[in-house]
């Protein structure tokens, strides 16, 4: 039998009464992934999130971190595992070093040094003697890396690290990211910022009401959907007229002098070939990729009933 | 050092970094003070009471007076202002999904804040109770102690006797922290946990007041305030210590029992 997956769930559902937050949801993160869980606000990311630290119980469905479900095996189901929903909350009337030194005390206790060791990476060491009551919310978020650091996990979950963060912070969170990536935590982050998933992560699950409707290697999805070419002729009108005779060739569409089309590789191939044997000059044929953005807003549709929802969830 | 050790360290460190946790202990051992001042500067005394009568006689009598004022609601808010508060805090603040995605089991967590709580009662009438004897011999001196029984009581014996009543008073101020460490895990709400847990305290002092009610009064968790009386008297009487003992239990074992439950299989959402 192969290792357990850092985190497995399947049909995973949780309902407040008639309300649905999540349903069906399967979710599988392989070792090493930086696993992006991208949706609306309000489409039950945080609720996964939840279930799978431990904090609720699913209604429906089971979750496995490392193969340990944290409905049955309680606080030991996080073993080698870290992170926080929400953003991290802290004890306001205490100091940063001493927030720390409190959670590493809820696990095997740590060295002082090692406490050193995490501020320093998150650059919060000259800030560790103040009461985190005066932190601004990047040093909050900052505190909460440190703090999950600390427990030396293998698996981080992260609820959208990045959010509520000036431009300088993202970008110092996102390198924090890629670095603790690179060191070989599998990390696993919520967020709705698809720029940010198309930039860290190398596969994908899409949420949208409670359901997950894509799931796979980011390349995959932008690969995959990506069946729309762009045609420059020089005499765009003839091209269109050309295009349009074409087997394999549909939603042929003239905008801007720049003609766009629907078609597999076999049938662009082809249409190069018969171009030239026309006599159709053109400067450009290329994918048209879809940006990560256009490509979610088709998968997710109207979010309001997502918001709605949230707020009876929450 | 154990998990639930480590836990109840840190719990007492929150308390100790935490203004309402100065204010209770700091209004605990001012009112013998206050009291002392008063009686100081004033005839007459408080005559109706149980050694009221004697306060002037040593400042060992101090605390027992003390005791039955306190308990009315005094101590009983004192003990809510932290109990109640002591899980609906950290609910409110978003920590306790930080604690609980530790290596901490939820029931080694409420343990923790279950005998951080105890130990501030303790600490809250012990302190009560020396600042009283301390005020009081400044005042009067520290001489024998009139018994209820009118007998004298030398002042080892009498400081021994203190002593034991201030343990026994303790159990019923427990029951009171229990109820209100119970709000607090159900209701996630500080105030409504700190006034219910104030409240039920009232209404036990209530009960235990009213007409008709004199066939379960001595279940009632307010007449256990006065169960320390049976130390006074010569010979003692264990009677109400050894009720107060098993009726104080009750009282603090179902709402615990209760916030176990509740706390264990609680959906922790927060903010």
């Amino acid at each position: 039998m192969s290792d357990p997956l850092p985190v497995e769930t399947q049909g995973l559902g949780k309902t407040y009464g008639d309300i649905v937050a999540v349903e069906h949801v399967d979710l599988s993160v392989e070792p090493g992934d930086v696993y992006g869980y991208l949706g609306p606000n309000g489409a039950g990311k945080t609720t996964s999130l939840r279930i799978l630290l431990g904090l609720i119980r699913p209604t429906a469905g089971w979750a496995r971190l490392f193969g340990r479900d944290p409905l049955t095996e309680g606080a030991k189901a996080l073993d080698g595992v870290a992170g926080f929903v929400e953003g991290p909350r802290f004890y306001p009337y205490l100091s940063g070093r001493r927030n720390l030194e409190l959670l590493s005390d809820f696990d095997e206790p740590v060295s002082r040094a090692r406490v050193d060791e995490v501020l320093e990476l998150v650059e919060l060491r000259d800030r560790a003697k103040d009461k985190v009551g005066g932190y601004s919310h990047g040093m909050r978020q900052r505190l909460g890396i440190a703090s999950a650091l600390l427990r030396q996990p293998r698996l981080l979950l992260l609820d959208e690290p990045t959010t509520g963060l000036d431009p300088a912070g993202m970008r110092d969170m996102r390198n924090l990211v890629r670095r603790l990536a690179s060191e070989g935590i599998t990390i696993m982050l919520s967020s709705h910022l698809l720029y940010e998933v198309e930039e860290l992560c190398n596969r994908v699950a899409i949420i949208r009401k409670g359901r997950i409707v894509y799931q796979g290697p980011l390349r995959e999805l932008l690969a995959g959907t990506a069946n729309r070419y762009r045609l420059r002729a020089t005499e765009p009108e003839r091209a269109r007229l050309f295009c349009l005779s074409q087997p394999g060739i549909a939603n042929v569409a003239l905008d801007d002098g720049e003609l766009g089309f629907s078609a597999d590789e076999e049938a662009v191939a082809a249409l190069s070939i018969a171009l030239g044997q026309a006599r159709i000059a053109f400067t450009t044929l290329m994918p048209e990729t879809q940006s990560l953005e256009e490509l979610f807003l088709g998968l997710t549709g109207d979010e309001s009933s997502d918001r709605d929802r949230e707020a009876v969830a929450s | 050092m154990t998990a639930v050790a480590r836990v109840y360290r840190w719990e007492i460190a929150k308390l100790l970094a935490q203004k309402r946790t100065y204010l209770g202990l700091g209004s605990a051992v001012l009112v013998p003070i206050i009291f002392v001042v008063v009686l100081v500067l004033q005839t007459g005394g408080p005559n109706d009471v149980p050694l009221g009568r004697n306060i002037r006689d040593t400042g060992l009598a101090v605390p027992f007076v003390v005791l039955f004022f306190m308990s009315i609601w005094g101590l009983p808010l004192i003990t809510a202002l932290v109990a109640g508060d002591i899980v609906a805090a950290e609910s409110h603040n978003g920590t306790l999904k930080t604690i609980l995605t530790r290596s901490r089991e939820r029931g080694e967590i409420l343990t923790g804040k279950v005998l951080a709580s105890v130990t501030y009662v303790v600490v809250v009438v012990f302190a009560m109770g020396l600042v009283g004897v301390v005020a009081g011999s400044i005042a009067w001196g520290f001489h024998p102690l009139t018994s209820l029984s009118g007998t004298q009581v030398p002042v080892g014996h009498g400081f021994a006797l203190l002593l034991a009543s201030l343990a026994i008073y303790a159990l019923p101020l427990a029951g009171i922290a229990a109820f209100g460490l119970m709000l607090s895990t159900i209701t996630q709400n500080s105030a409504a946990s700190v006034v219910g847990a104030l409240m039920w305290a009232l209404l036990m002092q209530l009960l235990s007041v009213l007409p008709g009610t004199e066939s379960f009064r001595p279940y009632l968790l307010g007449t256990q305030f006065e169960a320390w009386h049976g130390f006074l008297r010569v010979p003692a009487d264990w009677a109400p210590v050894i009720r107060s003992l098993w009726v104080s239990g009750l009282y603090i074992l179902l709402p615990l029992f209760t916030a176990y439950v509740v706390f264990l299989r609680r959906d922790v959402t927060g903010e």
